[in-house]
């Protein structure tokens, strides 16, 4: 398998190298490499089944990987609950993001991770964290701090999960699909916030199933097919064909998986 | 969707229209779903006027004494019914709970002659340990709490038989319990209690203010708060008026006047509670699990825990409120706690505004609710003397209040709040 196209002069805040996975009898993950830059978004690709959730949960400490190597900041680490993800400073905002609808969003930013002066919470501490935290991420979209997440539009709590996943000096932020669920004009918000992480120096993988979101925002895409890693390569390389030919096919021209290894595979 | 540059609350208005503005905002609340107390409050005032046009007896000075100590018992269980509810889950053992451990307060005091410390401790552990149990059954066996509680209501109701021998019932003749939920705070300790109450919420409320406004985050405007606190003022002192005057039929012999004191005690209780809810880690948690428990255990909290903490506050405030049951009956028979002690208990926290449906509720619920269910328990045997009457009333009732609360929510998820 050809190793990652290097993207960055820089060496990689994250790096995997010849991850496996199993259940059972079903290799799931098959020697995946994966790169991911701080200030870049990773675009993380493949059809349903290819293993991007094993791959994700596994980097978040929900799974552990049979075998291969973890290195983060340079230096290998271990990985095998979410605490120790969250240690590093790896947050992932999944799919449905887990907020609390009867609370407010200062309330779910601080979930679990409550600010207190002895034992009574310090609202007006988290209340003014949160709104710097938005502004910081020029999120403008949210009347009040003290609005209930139920009252929220679907882009709005998008954006209060990506929010709460900033807030505890992460360096890696995995996005799980956030534009899966949008309107036109909540995805323009929710790919521009994706873009200003990157461009606030966090690494952003960002799993996605639409071409032209990730041709926007990615700085590179990873292209998983059937477990393996087909290829990462910087998005300025790729079109929209290609990448669906990685997805689909593993391979595009001389990009991706080499047709004796496929069978191999 | 605005765009606003800062994040402000929406009753952060020029001051002018502050008052208007707050009174606005509440009214978009209401429409969205979010009734609050205010159907309990209405209720109240709707029975209050039906009784007193119906039965002289109910406007007696007497008559509002005797709501008041009614109705503590009720208040004190729903009280412990909030924290379960709020997870959504149900206690139907809690009436129960509060008769078995008022029984072995009962058995210590008065056939074993321990001193009323002594016998309110083994109380206030066997509704702890009784909530233990429940607790444990529901969070780590994954029991529905339902089930569990429903077969504590009838355990329960056996172990109160074996506790007091068939038939019988446990004389209580120690001056202190009795004192709890039948004697009277002399007039001036009613001002006194009044000037607390008032000048605490006033420092609360307006030290709150001062903090938001030291660390530059919108305030609610100074003169809302100024409304609010007298109104408070106002009500407190028209009910100390009211309660401080002379009530006894004959007051040469026997005067009966004063604000009971239980209601200091009552007090004592929501404010605690309150904070435990509102202020701390722990309250913060509860409301989490109960409003989505797979995000709360997301977010690194043990859900288990919080669900067994919250059964054990709920059977332990059951069983205060079973020694306040035993005080106000001078005894403790198989029927304490029985009968519809615990519909009306779960009643008077559902009709406050707590939801059935978890994360949603707050201890005041269960005192307004809990005057509520008074003033029917209070009112209805001084128009009929038909038992039949009585519980279909209480039973409509019950029926009245999930309905609001269901209507609410779907007025909330409609409206998106």
């Amino acid at each position: 398998m050809s190793s990652p196209t290097s993207t960055s002069s820089s060496a990689p805040l994250l790096s995997l190298r010849g991850i496996n996975k199993s259940f059972g009898a079903v290799h799931v993950l098959k020697g995946v490499d994966l790169d991911a830059w701080s200030g870049q978004v990773t675009a993380l690709v493949g059809d349903n089944g290819a293993g991007k959730s094993t791959l994700i949960k596994g980097i978040a400490g929900i799974y552990s990987f049979d075998s291969g190597s973890y290195t983060f900041e340079g230096q290998p680490v271990e990985v095998h609950n979410p605490k120790q993800a969250n240690a590093l400073g790896i947050e992932v905002v999944y799919q449905d993001l887990a907020l609390c609808d009867n609370l407010d969003v200062v309330q779910n930013l601080f979930l679990g991770r409550e600010s207190t002066s002895g034992i009574i919470l310090d609202e007006t501490t988290m209340e003014r964290r949160a709104s710097e935290t938005l502004k910081g991420l020029s999120v403008r979209t949210l009347k009040s701090v003290r609005m209930k997440v139920s009252s929220l539009s679907g882009g709005q709590r998008q954006t209060v999960a990506i929010a709460r996943s900033v807030l505890w000096n992460s360096k890696l932020v995995i996005l799980d699909e956030p534009t899966a669920a949008l309107g036109v004009a909540q995805t323009e918000q929710v790919l521009q916030l994706v873009r200003r992480l990157a461009d606030n120096g966090l690494a952003v993988i960002l799993i996605s199933h639409n071409m032209n979101d990730v041709l926007r925002v990615a700085d590179n895409v990873a292209a998983l097919y059937l477990g393996q890693l087909a290829a990462q390569v910087p998005t300025s390389q790729l079109t929209h064909g290609q990448i669906v030919e990685l997805i689909t096919a593993g391979r595009s021209g001389d990009i991706g998986l080499s047709p004796d290894k496929e069978v191999v595979a | 969707m605005t765009t606003a540059t800062a994040p402000t609350t929406p009753e952060e208005i020029d001051s002018d229209g502050a008052l208007s503005g707050a009174v606005s905002g509440y009214i978009a609340r209401l429409r969205g779903g979010d009734t609050g107390s205010l159907p309990a409050v209405l209720g109240f005032v709707v029975l209050v006027v039906f009784f007193s046009a119906t039965s002289d007896a109910f406007t007696s000075k007497l008559n509002w004494a005797n709501l008041l100590n009614q109705s503590a018992a009720y208040v004190f269980i729903a009280m412990g019914l909030v924290f379960v509810l709020l997870l959504g889950e149900i206690d139907l053992g809690a009436g129960f709970t509060a008769g078995t451990s008022a029984a072995i307060m009962g058995v210590a005091m008065t056939q074993r002659g321990y001193a009323w410390p002594v016998a309110v401790i083994a109380c206030i552990i066997t509704g702890a340990f009784i909530g233990l149990t429940i607790g444990i059954l529901v969070a780590r066996l994954g029991i529905p709490s339902f089930v569990v509680t429903l077969a504590y209501f009838l355990g329960l109701q056996g172990v109160l038989l074996l506790v007091i021998g068939e038939g019988g019932t446990i004389p209580i003749r120690d001056e202190t319990i009795l004192a709890v939920n039948n004697n009277n705070l002399s007039p001036i300790l009613g001002w006194v209690l009044f000037l607390l109450v008032v000048g605490g919420y006033s420092a609360v409320t307006f030290g709150a203010m001062a903090r938001r406004r030291a660390a530059g985050l919108p305030t609610v405007a100074p003169v809302v708060v100024l409304a609010k606190v007298g109104a408070l003022a106002v009500l407190l002192a028209l009910a100390t008026i009211l309660l401080n005057q002379e009530r006894s039929v004959n007051p040469a012999l026997n005067s009966l006047r004063g604000v009971p004191l239980i209601v200091p005690i009552t007090i004592v209780f929501v404010v605690a509670l309150t904070f435990v809810l509102t202020r701390t880690t722990f309250g913060r948690h509860i409301y989490a699990v109960g409003g989505n428990a797979e995000a709360a255990r997301r977010a690194g909290i043990n859900v288990g825990n919080i669900k067994v903490a919250c059964f054990v506050i709920g059977s332990t405030m059951a069983a205060i409120g079973g020694i306040l049951i035993a005080s106000r009956d001078n005894s403790v028979s198989p029927q304490s706690g029985g009968s519809s002690t615990l519909l009306l208990s779960v009643a008077a926290a559902v009709i406050g505004g707590t939801s059935l449906f978890g994360g949603k509720g707050r201890i005041i619920d269960a005192v307004i609710g809990g005057l509520v269910i008074g003033v029917i328990y209070n009112g209805l045997p001084l128009i009929t003397q038909r038992a039949g009457i009585q519980f279909i009333v209480t039973a409509g009732v019950l029926l009245l209040a999930a309905s609001v609360d269901a209507i609410a929510r779907r007025r909330a998820a409609a409206t998106g709040r």
